[in-house]
């Protein structure tokens, strides 16, 4: 097959108030191949596919295809021209079937009657080509097929259109091994019938398993395209980070935590799991030590938390605290067994922007108490008071809304909601993120203080820095799976971006597969 | 038998018991007339309950449909009184209808309103509208009226020295319905609507042309009212701006009992026609017993409004578990 280049992007530029999207960024897709579309989060993969599709309109740069230059208006103008994108959240109509849902608005009719056999012929036709070692039920609702399935769908609805390029957003994000495996082959057979794929992933190992070329992203700009096989990961990963390898090589972890052996236990995990969100993981959480879970996006950190938590409930493994075995169901349960957790998304599932300081201060009192037991307002009081005191929250008053502070000192109102119920374990999801530099010092200084009065802390951040900062032991994930554990002088940036770039080759992926 | 037809399965069913339990309890309620009757009677709730069923299968609602009704009836009432032929005035008021509903459907997907307001307002603005055409009951004396629409229905049987027939106004709910049930189920414009109504989001990435296509849905919705208040004349041979109140909601229990999703997506036409048949036994049951007062009727209607949605919601739920 001749390696002909149909699809050129150049110097493409979006910009969204006060961001730049994509900063001049270039991109070409052949016949016959898979690229892969690498970068961090906000690295712009998202805008450039969907400046692609015409989901937005780009602000410079032209877009050509088989050698004529295109203007996508929308997604459906972009089908038209041959380019068809099947979403990480699959983006079909859950209550009709699968066949409809292949042919939709291209039924074929007959006097305007759409002709029902021919349509279901035509899906066949489309199932038939992605070559499965299984059979899909034309009939099938939608929403009744597992989400691999509904993927699988979406491709077919792709052939069925002719399409030339194939984009693939995120398309193994919500896919366990074994499905994301037949994906690959799916991928792979498309490939040997010409068709050019674009594959959008920020799972390291999938993009050697079946790309051909790689593009990295940072920052909205173009970091380089590079040939797969020519590509070692450690670059890979430095590139996307942002890190020369060199640079990546001569970082050092900069605090020394004192032994943390002999430690009393208080959260321990086996084999502790959710289908789906993370295989099945080890670890131990101890009385005055912060942990840190360190990873790409997407390689469950914060999947972990939420199973800690009760959030989305592990389906599997057992969870102890202090030698009793739990199972937070719920985070009103999980609150019960002493955890207490600073979401990631502050304004979405942290603050109560309407409410007062001291009433988002004693919530987790009050959620703890139940809705019939009122705290007396002086007590309500003295406890807002003491906590804006001892952790120097910036506010004119304790009344003031809290959606009128500083990120930083909202923040930290939710550090004193959790405070107030005195937590065993206090989980911290990305506890900085976007909060200044000044405030990120005085969130750090707490976590220390906390760890210091005997409090057991599990620290997510994507800033490895920070988790190497902060943790005298961290969990390194990759993929979903906890890759290993780092501590002591083992413990640095270099130490753990070596461990997220490393081959998985025995890795315990393979296993959970079995036990599901 | 595919699980999602299971609420069709047990609206068929209730019907069955209801007909039964009248048949069983008194005589003559399953005879050719009363059963010609229920599709006879309740024509204009079933012709309105049609348009509304894409309605809600879009995953909308329309409240303006009664007011709309009752300004059809008035309009024609007027119209012909002051001289225009019954056709001309019937023809003029359905593109009125059609119109109406167009401009709602373009407030709901241009300015991204929700449809419960926007049709509020417009159920507000054709009731005051009939209104102002004329504020009393006004009687229709047109030989159109009085004689041929008589003479429209067909005989079917002869019961003793009655000849039973199906009037008009039958022969008006079943074109609908089929109608309706070609549209929903074998056309796109059907598709569409119920794609719309699953997910608005992938419909727009798949292609569908969302905005066109509900506004066409309230048109349609529209169109169907005002067909339904044609139908209205025909037996009650008058107009009157201030009938129907609330007729709106009858049209949304007949699609909800029929099986219609209220959050979108799922309903079927020949559903509704079970729904507003099921609304119109309870009614006749309650006429037949003779001694229950009428409201009974909503009492039961009601409850069983209430069965449904938790029966709908219990099974959606199971669906979703798998």
């Amino acid at each position: 097959m001749e390696n002909d280049t149909f699809l050129e992007l150049k110097g493409i530029t979006k910009a969204f108030p006060g961001v730049l999207a994509l900063d001049k960024v270039s991109f070409s897709a052949k016949r016959g191949e898979v690229h892969a579309l690498c970068g961090e989060n906000g690295a712009g993969k998202s805008t450039l596919i969907k400046v692609l599709t015409g989901v937005y309109p780009g602000d410079g740069g032209k877009i050509g295809l088989d050698g004529q230059t295109i203007v996508p208006t929308s997604p459906r103008n972009a089908e038209t021209k041959g380019i068809s994108t099947v979403y990480q959240e699959v983006n079909l109509i859950p209550h009709l079937t699968v066949a409809e849902n292949i042919c939709l608005g291209r039924e074929d009719r007959l006097a305007g009657v759409i002709r029902w056999r021919r349509v279901w012929k035509r899906a066949a036709a489309a199932i038939k080509r992605l070559d499965l070692k299984f059979d899909i039920n034309l009939d099938a609702q939608l929403s009744d097929c597992s989400i691999a399935i509904q993927q699988m769908v979406a491709i077919a609805r792709a052939l069925d259109i002719d399409a030339k390029l194939l984009i693939l957003d995120e398309p193994t994000s919500s896919l366990d091994d074994a499905e994301a495996e037949e994906l690959f082959r799916i991928m792979r057979t498309l490939r040997e019938q010409g068709m050019g794929i674009v594959f959008v992933t920020h799972f390291l190992d999938q993009v050697y398993r079946v790309s051909d070329h790689i593009t990295v992203l940072r920052n909205g700009e173009l970091v380089g395209e590079f040939t797969a096989v020519e590509l070692p990961r450690l670059e890979l990963v430095s590139k996307m980070v942002g890190k020369n390898v060199e640079e990546v090589k001569k970082l050092e972890k900069r605090v020394t935590f004192t032994s943390v052996s002999g430690r009393k236990t208080v959260v321990s995990a086996r084999r502790l799991g959710r289908k789906g969100a993370i295989n099945p993981i080890d670890f131990t959480l101890n009385e005055g030590e912060v942990v840190g879970l360190a990873g790409l996006l997407g390689s469950g950190r914060s999947e972990t938390a939420n199973l800690l938590f009760g959030v989305d409930p592990a389906d599997s493994g057992e969870l102890e605290i202090d030698g009793r075995r739990i199972r937070p169901d719920s985070p009103a349960r999980a609150m019960r067994y002493g955890f207490g957790m600073l979401t990631e998304d502050r304004k979405f599932s942290g603050i109560v922007p309407n409410l007062s300081v001291r009433e988002n201060i004693i919530l987790a009192m009050q959620a703890k108490l139940g809705p019939w037991r009122k705290i007396p307002s002086r007590r309500a009081n003295e406890i807002a008071d003491q906590f804006i005191k001892a952790l120097d929250i910036k506010t004119p008053s304790r009344e003031q809304q809290i959606k009128n502070l500083s990120g930083g000192n909202q923040q930290k109102v939710i550090i004193a909601r959790w405070l107030a119920v005195h937590p065993r374990l206090l989980i911290l999801d990305e506890p900085t993120r976007g909060i200044d530099v000044g405030a990120k010092a005085e969130i750090e200084g707490l976590i220390q203080k906390l760890r210091e009065e005997g409090m057991s802390l599990l620290l997510i951040s994507s800033e490895l820095e920070e988790v190497v900062r902060n943790s005298s032991r961290v969990i390194v994930l990759r993929d979903r799976t906890k890759i290993t554990e780092l501590s002591g002088d083992n413990l640095t940036e270099r130490s753990i971006l070596e461990v997220i770039a490393s081959q998985a080759k025995d890795d315990a992926t393979k296993e959970t597969l079995k036990c599901e | 038998m595919n699980s999602r037809y299971l609420p069709l399965v047990i609206t068929a069913f209730v019907l069955a018991l209801l007909l039964g339990a009248g048949g069983f309890f008194f005589t003559n309620f399953i005879s050719f007339r009363v059963i010609i009757n229920l599709f006879g009677d309740n024509a204009f709730v079933g012709v309105t309950a049609v348009g509304m069923t894409f309605v809600i299968i879009s995953g909308g609602i329309d409240l303006s449909v009664a007011s709309v009704i009752a300004f059809t009836t008035i309009f024609i009432a007027q119209t012909v009184n002051n001289g225009m032929h019954p056709l001309v005035s019937m023809a003029l008021v359905l593109i009125l209808g059609l119109l109406f509903g167009a401009i709602q459907g373009w407030f709901i997907s241009y300015f991204n309103l929700p449809p419960f307001l926007v049709t509020l307002a417009g159920m507000f603005f054709a009731r005051g509208v009939g209104f102002i055409i004329n504020d009393i009951s006004v009687a229709i004396k047109h030989p159109f009226y009085s004689e041929t629409i008589r003479g429209l229905a067909i005989p079917v049987a002869q019961v003793g020295r009655a000849v039973v027939r199906i009037p008009f106004t039958a022969q008006c709910l079943i074109f609908f319905i089929l109608g309706g049930t070609l549209l929903a189920a074998y056309s796109r414009f059907g598709r569409n609507v119920y794609a719309i109504g699953s997910n608005e989001t992938s419909a727009r990435l798949m292609g569908v042309p969302v905005d066109q296509i509900k506004i066409w849905v309230y048109a349609l919705s529209g169109f169907c009212a005002t067909a339904a208040g044609c139908v209205v004349t025909f037996y009650m041979q008058s107009g009157n701006s201030s009938s129907f109140v609330g007729l709106e909601m009858d049209a949304i229990a007949a699609a909800v009992i029929g099986g219609t999703l209220l959050t979108g997506g799922v309903g079927w036409v020949a559903g509704t026609l079970m729904g507003v048949l099921i609304l119109g036994s309870i009614q006749s049951l309650i006429t037949f017993q003779g001694s229950l007062n009428n409201w009974w009727a909503k009492i039961f209607i009601g409850t069983l409004l209430f069965l449904f949605i938790s029966v709908q919601q219990l099974l959606n739920r199971r669906l979703k578990g798998r």
